[in-house]
């Protein structure tokens, strides 16, 4: 699935989560001006065992503990809002609370 | 005798104690353990504030509330050896279990942000999860003569999501009430991309906002509290001053979870979403704000998961396979201040939908809407509670949500789930 083909919901997420790929992520990265190094893919990958396991997009402080990547340097890896930037990425939904 | 031993007797550890108390011999021992003296109707903090509560109908001593035939271990767990179905305790004591429940919920962690526990804290800092935060706020709002009072969500899981909300719309209340709400610039500070992120409730519910003038400050992720220049800062470098500021730390499970085999990195239990057994254990079952899920963190839950969690444990007691019934059904009233509140019903699957509950087309509540009726159920439930939900008695809502009522073609006009 390239990105032109993939659907995504009103707010830029993945629509259907089984289009992820690791290409996909990639392109996606791309859009936000991003180069994806193995910093990024410690982080994206963590956000997305963390979600497959649990049934929700984790916070920053989880995937920092989990990732061992300290929470400003998310902030580098992906500027510009990363709780966002990470589950777009990562193909997860929004975090969002239940209202 | 065998035993079942429950960690914390909260809401979903009470409940619980008392409902299998009921369904089993005498051959069992259901023991709680909770070193608390004390048992706070957490609820009731939302409205302490305001002095719309008094502490003294929303605290009871926790031996009252622990029924007949039940253990109370006045103690602090310390470890659990799933290996040799131990709790060791923090008084050296230790115990065994047949079957463990964690029921032990989970608190506010000021100390993880930096600078929050300076000497700010509890004097122009509080948080409204804890009875000395409530109290101390409701004392420092009275002295309040205006500035910008600034509600502050560090980050998500917490407990009760909708109690921020309600406490803006609670202050914006009590501010006009007060005559000085044009003096005052109320803020709501989320590292989410709005106060509502659900897309039903973005368009139906934004008015409250609006009407209400809470400016919302979205995708701040808080990292330091400078008490010194009364502002929090982001990671992002971004400032938000305060002359009083309401804040709702980050949340962790309890201290014995934390980074152990049974608990996540931030002491949540990893929990089957459907039976509530923990994951990657025998013989060990979660419930309440203790999980992992993604159900809300809200009494409410704790109640329908001891419900179904019951069954499931008087299952394993029989050797029989445990049954996936639990949905993340959950029922909240969320006050929206002078004298209304919202009802929200909703699961893992289905958001917040308008209707009416319990009985469709009738109510008499009606879902995702303001009234007078709804507040007047918020209010009164701390009666229920007391006397039914802790208790373990029938209180007739089901466990698992019911779409009957539900106005199902509402969420597919805004793109929702």
């Amino acid at each position: 699935m390239s990105l032109e083909s993939v659907q995504t919901d009103a707010d830029g997420y993945l629509a259907n989560r089984d289009d992820w790929s690791e290409e996909l992520a990639q392109e996606l990265a791309q859009e936000f001006g991003l180069e994806l190094t193995d910093d990024h893919w410690k982080v994206l990958k963590t956000a997305r065992a963390i979600e497959i396991e649990s049934g929700s997009s984790p916070g920053l402080r989880k995937i920092s503990k989990r990732s061992e990547t300290p929470i400003k340097a998310i902030y580098k890896l992906f500027p510009d809002g990363p709780a966002k930037l990470i589950a777009k990425i990562a193909g997860i939904p929004k975090p969002k609370s239940c209202l | 005798m065998k035993t079942i031993l429950i960690l914390g007797a909260g809401t979903a550890g009470t409940a619980i104690a008392h409902k299998l108390r009921r369904r089993l011999s005498n051959e069992w021992d259901v023991a709680v353990v909770d070193p608390s003296r004390t048992h706070v109707y957490q609820p009731g903090l939302v409205w302490l504030p305001f002095g719309d509560e008094t502490e003294e109908r929303i605290v009871r001593e926790r031996g009252s509330t622990i029924g007949k035939g039940i253990t109370w271990h006045r103690a602090a767990v310390k470890a659990i050896d799933t290996e040799r179905r131990q709790v060791e305790l923090a008084n050296a004591d230790s115990l065994s279990y047949d079957f463990l429940i964690i029921a032990s919920g989970t608190e506010i962690r000021p100390d993880m942000i930096e600078g929050m526990l300076d000497k700010g804290w509890h004097q122009t800092i509080f948080d409204f999860y804890t009875l000395e935060g409530a109290k101390g706020l409701q004392k420092a709002l009275a002295n309040f003569d205006g500035g910008r009072l600034v509600l502050n969500l560090v980050e998500m899981p917490i407990k009760c999501p909708v109690a921020p909300l309600e406490f803006a719309f609670l202050a914006d209340a009590y501010l006009t009430r007060r005559g000085i709400r044009d003096k005052t610039e109320l803020v709501y500070v989320t590292p989410l991309d709005g106060a509502f992120t659900k897309p039903l409730a973005s368009k139906t519910l934004g008015y409250l906002l609006e009407t209400k003038a809470v400016h919302v400050e979205t995708e701040f992720m808080t990292g330091e509290v400078d008490c010194e220049k009364n502002v929090i800062r982001s990671y992002d470098e971004r400032e938000i001053p305060y002359d009083l500021l309401v804040t709702i730390p980050p949340h962790t499970g309890a201290d014995f979870l934390e980074d152990t085999d049974l608990g996540d990195e931030l002491g949540f239990v990893p929990t089957d979403p459907h039976t509530l057994a923990a994951k990657n254990v025998e013989r060990v079952f979660c419930l309440g704000d203790a999980t992992d899920l993604p159900s809300s963190k809200a009494g409410s839950v704790a109640h329908f998961q001891a419900d179904l969690l019951t069954e499931n444990i008087l299952r394993a007691i029989d050797g029989q396979e445990l049954e996936p019934t639990f949905d993340g059904h959950s029922n909240c009233f969320v006050e929206t201040g002078h004298g209304k509140a919202m009802l929200i019903d909703f699961n893992y699957e289905t958001e917040p939908l308008p209707g009416q509950f319990p009985i469709p087309g009738i109510g008499p509540l009606p879902l995702l809407k303001e009234c007078r009726r709804n507040h007047w159920a918020k209010r009164l439930f701390r009666l229920v509670y007391w006397h039914a939900l802790l208790p373990g008695r029938p209180i007739p809502i089901s466990p698992t949500m019911s779409l009957a009522g539900k106005q199902l073609s509402a969420a597919a006009e805004v793109g929702g789930e």
